[in-house]
């Protein structure tokens, strides 16, 4: 079986972010990127899968900057079999983003595709739900845990939702989008560092694909939020239950 | 001029607040695009809920039947797309819940619409603001074209109120087809909890790393939040520790809330967890590291080991209540 796992450049979670005085977009010097934390997690499920089942193919897809092959590397060292990335100068919303996955789908058939629930940079949370409907395919986003069926035709996926857990019986194709709890990746190898040098990263000019990446948003301006400054600190317990209740009335 | 349609999403036979959040930004919407507000009801048995819904001045649009006995995306993306289609509406717009995140971008690209998600603020019918990079930076997205789609976020908004003109209920019958019928529910172990909701609750008190284990959950943080009738949350490092249920979790990738008070328990102040929290009216932190992050944005902070300061916490608040 085939698993496409996508992968996005994202600042690292630690970064301060900081906005450009024209507010167009955030200061990117002295920014460290790495692979998009949830995108990690998703790439650790599909390579448990392959650990179970001999002979599947798990591949990488980013679509960004030159500079995203870091990533794909970093996720062929953890010990993904290719990557293939998708070369687009600025970036894409996510319906665009799915578009082209989309394309992908086309060619490489996957029966299986794993996506981060959400990108730690732009927070939409929009890409895996929107692929899955462009393909016509069954999704199960937020997933704490994949069980793949003995036949490969199906997964029974449970997802992290609002008041508790819920599990979905769903067949393949599908769509899957990875949460905080699904796994804990692993860290690359050095053997496994040495040998993604030499796995295939393959590069596409976004033109080529054909896909409609036509924007139907657009960022009018990047703001900074207002900052909360913090009041004091108080010195005892009995204190700190008279403030809350005489001054600032709430208990 | 197009209408806006607000999917109301229900529990047990109830709108949960966070509905009635989504239902007061559809209606502002509404005013802003300058066509009706409408909202949709998806379920089986759901003749009373769709009365209710009327009541809150909106039309209803009900769809009946036993494929909508349980949220699925697939199935109800196609009742939804298919309601827009036929009652020209211009915007749709869910609470970013659980079940608002996973159908809303859905339908925008069954619709190839524009989407905006966890939505602070409507400025115009096209102008929206949202938070970006855990909530270090505020964009303005404008989307084009016709319907557009918007997921808000539930503390940015009041919750709708009972009263104005009671509106229509109409019955829709829309049957999905096989190939959006695919998902089948098979369970959902919910977390059973006599506390209020975390994003309904006046009070939450979160529970970090430092709390240690899940029993300390129990022995120290109930107790207190039971004194303030709280709920409780927590970071995700103790949901990742398996101290709590994972639908505890406040932050950038968990749950947004905003409660009069806040009182954070062995957190750092991680930016991730303030994406959470920060909006809270009133923050207290108790902490024994002084130089914790989390006392830049608390309103009052306490200094303090928690196994001891959170007992004398509880008994204050007691004693205050019992007065
Ligand atoms: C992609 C991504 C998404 C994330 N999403 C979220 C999210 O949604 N929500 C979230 O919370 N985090 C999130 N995080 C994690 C976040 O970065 C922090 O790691 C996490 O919030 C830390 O949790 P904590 O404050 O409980 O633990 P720690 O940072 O370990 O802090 C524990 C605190 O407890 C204090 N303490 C210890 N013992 C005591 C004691 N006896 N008395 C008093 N104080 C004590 C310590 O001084 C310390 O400040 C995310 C991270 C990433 C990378
Ligand atoms: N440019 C991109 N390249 C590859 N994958 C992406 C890209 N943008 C988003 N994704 C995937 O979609 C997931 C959800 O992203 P989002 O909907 O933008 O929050 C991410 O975790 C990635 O797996």
């Amino acid at each position: 079986m085939k698993i496409l796992v996508t992968v996005k450049r994202v600042p690292d979670p630690e970064t301060v972010i900081k906005i450009t005085p024209d507010g167009t977009s955030i200061v990117t010097d002295n920014v460290k990127w790495v692979m998009n934390p949830f995108d990690e997690i998703a790439i650790e499920e599909a390579l448990r899968v392959r650990e179970k089942a001999a002979g599947t193919e798990v591949v990488l897809l980013s679509i960004g900057q030159k500079a995203a092959q870091e990533q794909l590397r970093t996720g062929l060292a953890m010990g993904a079999d290719r990557a293939i990335l998708v070369l687009a100068d600025q970036p894409l919303e996510p319906l665009a983003v799915a578009r082209v996955i989309e394309k992908l789908v086309g060619t490489e058939k996957p029966e299986l595709i794993l996506l981060g629930k959400q990108a730690i940079d732009d927070d939409s949370n929009c890409v895996g739900q929107m692929l899955a409907e462009l393909l016509g395919w069954p999704q199960a986003t937020f997933a704490s845990k994949v069980e793949l069926g003995a036949d490969q035709k199906s997964a029974r996926v449970t997802r992290e939702v609002d008041g508790g857990l819920e599990t979905l019986a769903i067949p393949l194709p599908a769509v899957v989008t990875a949460d905080l709890r699904l796994n804990e990746p692993r860290y690359a190898s050095l053997p496994g560092i040495m040998k993604a040098r030499k796995k295939e990263l393959k590069e596409i000019p976004l033109a080529d694909l054909g896909a409609d990446v036509t924007p139907r948003t657009k960022i009018v301006k990047l703001e900074t939020p207002p900052k909360r400054t913090g009041g004091r600190k108080v010195a005892s317990v009995q204190e700190l239950v008279q403030v809350l209740h005489n001054e600032a009335k709430v208990i | 001029m197009g209408n806006v349609l607000v999917v109301a999403e229900h529990l047990h036979g109830k709108f949960p607040k966070t509905t009635l959040v989504g239902l007061q930004a559809g209606k502002q919407a509404a005013t802003l695009v300058g066509g009706k507000c409408l909202a949709a009801v998806l379920g089986k048995g759901i003749d009373g809920l769709a009365a209710e819904l009327a009541e809150y001045g909106v039309d209803v649009v009900a769809v009946e039947g036993a494929a909508y006995e349980h949220y699925l995306a697939d199935a109800y993306t196609a009742a939804v797309a298919e309601i827009v289609g036929r009652k020209d509406v211009e915007m749709v717009v869910g609470a970013a819940t659980a079940v608002g995140k996973d159908l809303l971008p859905r339908v925008a690209a069954r619709l190839g619409a524009g989407m905006a998600s966890d939505v602070t603020a409507i400025v115009d019918a096209h102008t929206f603001k949202r938070p970006m990079y855990a909530g270090n930076a505020i964009a303005t997205v404008r989307i084009d074209g016709s319907p557009r789609i918007v997921s808000v976020r539930t503390t940015a908004f009041d919750a709708a109120v009972k009263g104005g003109q009671k509106g229509t209920v109409e019955k829709l019958a829309i049957t999905p087809d096989a190939a959006h019928a695919q998902a089948r529910f098979v369970e959902f172990a919910e977390t059973k909890s006599d506390r209020p909701v975390l994003t309904e609750a006046r009070i939450v008190c979160s529970g970090g790393r430092g709390l240690k284990n899940g029993e300390n959950f129990t022995i120290y943080l109930e107790p207190l939040c039971d004194a303030l009738g709280a709920a409780m949350g927590a970071s995700r490092a103790a949901v990742d520790a398996g101290f709590v249920p994972n639908d505890l979790q406040v932050g950038q990738t968990g749950k947004v809330v905003a409660p009069a008070l806040y009182i954070a328990v062995g957190i750092s102040g991680a930016i991730q967890h303030l994406a959470g929290m920060k909006d809270s009216k009133v923050i207290v932190a108790i902490n024994k590291d002084e130089e914790a992050p989390i006392f830049q944005i608390a309103d009052y902070g306490l200094v303090a080991d928690l196994f001891k300061a959170v007992p004398e916490l509880t008994e204050e608040v007691k004693k205050l209540k019992g007065a």
